[in-house]
């Protein structure tokens, strides 16, 4: 018996979709709060894949957090576009499937898309990424114009 | 489901420390089983493996990039991860091997030779 669950591919990118599907992943985490320990990642799985992004602020940089396990970094794909930044990728099976039988699969194989608009300019050209652990962290300068400044009093 | 329920009924276990299940897939060839098991921010050193009767359990503790500055959205669940399953008896507990990339933990548990599939020859 096989369990495999079905997304078609191209389903997957269509961006004004992950509008909603944001939507809906942020109203399921409100209701999961007091049940998060139990139900924490069942109520995900046929939903598709939305990796859990974390955004930090300090004086220089924007940086990004995004949860990824078992990704190679050449399918990960990272793009800034009009002060949003955006990642996506593909997750393929690592595993050749030659004549092996898929008993139980929880994992979500397939494509996924995140964006996020950032809360101030950044500098393009010196955004930087790595990519430990499945945790790809994007850490994104802030332009040299929007950086907190001290203005002497003379 | 089942092993869902089992960690709540932990009680002492869960005073201490709290745990999510990760989502696994488990592929079976002809000599053995893979269990593949996803705790994003877990590296070897957060990784604790043990086998007990016929239960395999797999805990992974999370490292987390230090990041300075103020968190203006977040969505990552601070929880490390556990899971355990119960294992074939066919499988080998003494041959069961493991490794971790990026996040992913990979399990082989190779059946024991007796069981394997084989011909019989006819005379």
């Amino acid at each position: 018996m096989t369990l495999i669950r079905y997304q078609a591919p191209e389903l997957a990118p269509w961006s004004a979709a992950d509008r909603w599907s944001n939507l809906r992943d942020e109203l399921n985490s409100f209701f999961e709060l007091p049940f998060r320990s139990s139900f924490g990642r069942t109520g995900q799985l046929f939903t598709g894949w939305s990796p859990a992004l974390d955004l930090y602020q300090n004086n220089d940089n924007v940086v990004a957090v995004v949860e990824l396990p078992g990704m190679r970094k050449e399918d990960i794909e990272i793009s800034l576009h009009d002060g949003t930044l955006t990642i996506n990728g593909e997750r393929r099976r690592e595993s050749s499937s030659n004549g092996e039988k898929a008993d139980r699969t929880e994992r979500y194989v397939g494509s996924f898309r995140r964006s996020i608009a950032l809360p101030t300019r950044v500098d393009a050209g010196k955004v930087s990424a790595t990519y430990r652990d499945g945790i790809l962290t994007v850490t994104l300068p802030k332009a040299e114009e929007v950086k907190p400044k001290q203005i002497q009093v003379s | 489901m089942n092993t869902l329920t089992r960690e709540n009924r932990d009680g002492d276990r869960m005073q201490t420390e709290q745990f999510v299940a990760p989502p696994a897939s488990v592929t079976e060839a002809g000599d053995g089983y893979t269990l593949e098991v996803e705790m994003p921010g877990v590296n070897k050193d957060g990784l604790d493996i043990s086998v007990e009767n016929n239960e395999i359990m797999i805990v992974g503790r999370r490292s987390f990039p230090v990041v300075e500055g103020t968190l203006i959205h977040h969505e990552s669940h601070p929880e490390n991860f556990r899971r355990t399953f119960e294992l074939d008896p066919s499988i080998d507990a003494n041959k069961i091997s493991a490794r971790v990339e990026q996040g992913l933990v990979t399990l082989t548990l190779p059946k024991a030779e007796h069981v394997k599939p084989r011909k019989i020859a006819v005379s």
